[in-house]
């Protein structure tokens, strides 16, 4: 790759008092100019003051994004996204540490309030409080003596990311504490250098896809984790994601590591405000399990679906992966989509390791002109893997909503096991569900198991709801619960009320 | 409570005319039983009582405390009072019935301004009632009708029944399917349910039940209409003589 080899070079030889030039007269604005090319890429980068090594692979990932296509085999239809139209980069004024409750603007303070980040938290989110000492007030006013925190409340370690921006993350030092990083990932770029080097890029190569690449060229930022040997998350971690911007797109990259013997806990919130125009969002997610660890991701998107009329709406376009890499690891995604004008996501394993394990429980929901593609695929690499997908899909409206699955078994992958289910509910007369498994095996002794449903919510059930006094959304809500149970029994708690309550608001004006 | 003069009533789908003068007068505290044969349609009027959309009413009325209850929708009907026992209950596969219980109990409050109840609060009532009916805790954590065994299903409507404590019962068919000591606990939790502010409509095929619910008026209907109506001793002449005297007047 000669092109690539030749921007190394020129970037090796950029004269870094001059970015900084560059970068004091963009500040004013807090925003990149609109449109991408290899400045855009190198605004990004200096605005996060990045090391040499990140800028040239961001630079790296630029070039080879110039070559590729956008990919057209998903089931969605969407006008072409012009690319030189966006804002590749958009900060909030004065997010550089507030000090008070003051300094943080109560609009971003009221975001986090809507999306359910209890108050006590976004104090510590705003930094006004540190963690432990919120802790300790909060089990005084619950007459418990010198506990940290009382007795059965879980603490949720919170990310935030507002724009491209990591407004603040909570109960860092808690964590410190257990050896668990937890920061923006654009601090970890600076901090540990050495950890971000091995890893970013493992699981998810520039090269992977054409929204993955341009996500390598211009992340602004995300999570990082890396959980020691042998630690046990002391708890869940957890980001909310948050597009503000007008014709912004936000590009995060989240990176997670788990060590030997190692377990943790991510949740991930994501919404946006409703505008007329589309939004894109273009995320990678790179998880990474060594031997006998396991990691669990959960998620909620919730993004901005668009209109009755199909106007608006955010175009999800995302890459997320985990790699099995030791013996005996296990990742687990779950996911709830309800949002997103367009969803494009497909959370897979690489089940590297022997005996690892890998599992996709999935919730996708569409209503209204939504159009989800997505699902999962499970690689089985390593002897004795295990991958198990429980898929649920409910469209209702005018939606489309398409399951696509891969499970593959490699020849060396003896007793690969695989179980599939995929299940479809329509809501309605004007929708669509579709099934696309593709299913590989290159070693006999695999085994794999597919099972689909199509279903439809009956007349019968819904006057049943109705006599007994639910109204119409009520019902629909409670039969479509039921149809999700299996996979929202396993959201961590914090996400199980969220989720059931979601059901409903999605599927509001899916009946009569 | 309840006044139906001169219903009639067609499916909406293929305008078969069901329902053709039906007029029928409950007062409050009384239990009425319609009886007759297949196709009389004694399920229509129970479901048109309940407000599904597959039927049209064509002409008459029906007022139920004093309004007009075909201009009230099935959720606010059943919000107001009135209880369909189906003769098949649904199943709605992964809905728990202590979900489906209290989703159904909240909405009725909210809908009549009551606040709702709280988890332990219905918990204490659903466990009393449910222990009357002979029904497991086990089985209020199964999916709604799942899997129920069709005494199971009938136990369950006559819980849903004593909890949401409606003013209007309609029962259709609730003896059906039943063997003897079903049908006697399935009875026994309709007579604790008799009160002089609830109305009851039993409907069935057979006496039997009869005997065990003791209705103040007896109705035969026949083609769409009630052609005869009397006390008990009408539910005993009929087991005798059968429908067909009745079949043929209307």
């Amino acid at each position: 790759m000669p092109a690539v080899q030749e921007t190394i070079e020129q970037v090796k030889e950029i004269d870094v008092d001059k970015y900084k030039y560059g970068f004091e007269t963009f500040i004013e604005s807090d925003r990149a100019p609109k449109g991408l090319d290899e400045s855009t890429v190198r605004f990004i980068s200096a605005k996060k003051g990045e090391p040499e090594w990140m800028t040239e692979w961001r630079l790296q990932a630029f070039e080879r994004w110039l070559t590729m296509k956008e990919p057209s085999w998903a089931r969605v239809k969407y006008p072409k996204i012009d690319y030189q139209d966006l804002y590749y980069y958009s900060a909030p004024k004065s997010m550089s540490g507030p000090n008070s409750l003051d300094e943080v603007d109560p609009e971003i303070l009221r975001t986090y309030e809507k999306l359910g980040i209890p108050l006590r938290e976004q104090e510590i989110l705003a930094g006004v409080r540190p963690a432990v000492e919120a802790a300790d007030s909060d089990a005084d006013s619950d007459d418990d003596s010198d506990a940290p925190a009382a007795e059965g409340t879980r603490q949720v370690a919170v990310d935030a990311v507002f724009d491209s921006v990591s407004v603040a993350t909570t109960f860092k030092k808690e964590l410190a504490k257990a050896g668990v990083i937890f920061m923006p990932i654009s601090e970890a770029i600076r901090e540990y250098p050495d950890l971000v080097r091995k890893y970013l890029g493992s699981v998810v190569p520039i090269t992977d896809n054409f929204f993955a690449t341009l996500n390598s060229a211009v992340f602004s930022d995300g999570s990082f984790v890396y959980v020691p040997k042998g630690v046990r998350c002391p708890m869940e971690l957890s980001t909310y994601f948050r597009i503000n911007e007008r014709n912004t797109g936000q590009f995060e990259r989240t990176l997670i590591i788990a060590d030997e013997g190692s377990y943790v806990s991510y949740l991930e919130g994501c919404t946006a405000p409703m505008r007329d125009e589309n939004q894109l969002h273009a995320a990678v997610v790179e998880l990474i399990a060594l031997d006998d660890a396991e990691i669990k991701y959960s998620t909620v998107q919730n993004w901005y679906p668009g209109d009755k009329e199909g106007k608006g709406g955010v175009y999800n376009f995302v890459t997320k992966r985990g790699d099995c890499r030791g013996k005996n690891s296990k990742i687990s995604w779950t996911q709830v989509e309800t949002g997103s004008a367009i969803t494009w996501k497909y959370p897979s394993c690489i089940l590297r390791g022997d005996n690892s394990e890998g599992e996709f429980y999935s919730i996708a929901i569409s209503n209204g002109h939504q159009q989800i593609d997505s699902g999962t695929k499970m690689i089985h690499l390593g002897k004795n893997t295990k991958s198990r997908i429980i898929s649920k899909g409910i469209s209702a409206g005018l939606s489309n909503n398409t399951y696509r699955g891969l499970v593959s078994a490699h020849r060396k992958a003896s007793g690969a096991r695989n179980f599939t289910q995929c299940d479809s509910l329509l809501i309605g007369g004007k929708c669509g569900a579709h099934t696309v498994p593709y299913i590989e095996s290159k070693n006999a002794s695999a085994v794999f198991e597919h099972e689909a449903t199509t279903s439809k919510i009956s007349d019968d059930q819904m006057f049943y709801c109705l006599q007994r006094g639910m109204s119409e959304e009520e019902a629909v809500a409670l039969i479509v619960n039921g149809f999700a149970r299996e996979v929202i029994q396993k959201l961590p708690m914090e996400f199980m009320a969220e989720t059931q309550r979601l059901i409903g608001i999605s599927l509001e004006g899916s009946v009569g | 409570m309840l006044e139906i003069d001169n219903l009639h009533a067609k499916v909406a789908e293929d305008d078969t005319e069901i329902l053709r003068g039906l007029s029928l007068k409950v007062g409050p505290g009384e239990v009425h039983a319609i009886m007759g044969p297949n196709g009389s349609g004694k399920s229509t009027l129970s479901y048109i009582l309940a407000g599904k959309e597959d039927y049209d009413v064509t002409d008459g009325s029906i007022t139920y405390k004093g309004e007009d209850l075909l201009e009230m929708e099935p959720d606010e009907r059943a919000a107001a009072g009135v209880f369909l026992a189906f003769q098949y209950p649904i199943e709605i596969p992964g809905v728990g019935t202590m979900t489906f219980l209290k989703t159904a109990m909240n909405a009725q409050r909210r809908a009549r301004g009551e606040p709702e109840l709280t988890t332990p609060d219905f918990m204490r009532q659903v466990r009393e009632l449910a222990g009357a009916l002979n029904i497991t805790p086990d089985m209020l954590k199964r999916p709604l009708n799942v899997g129920f065994s069709g005494g199971e299903k009938k136990r369950n409507e006559i819980l849903q029944m004593a909890l949401l404590a409606p003013s209007l019962c309609v029962m259709d068919e609730t003896d059906s399917g039943l063997d003897i000591d079903a049908l006697r606990i399935v009875a026994d939790g309709v007579n604790r349910m008799r009160s002089p502010e609830r109305s009851i409509i039993v409907i069935t095929h057979y006496q039997r039940l009869l005997e065990y619910i003791v209705p103040d008026h007896v109705h035969v209907m026949s083609r769409g209409r009630i052609v005869k109506s009397g006390g008990r001793e009408l539910a005993l002449e009929l087991e005798e003589n059968g429908y067909a005297e009745y079949v043929e007047a209307a």
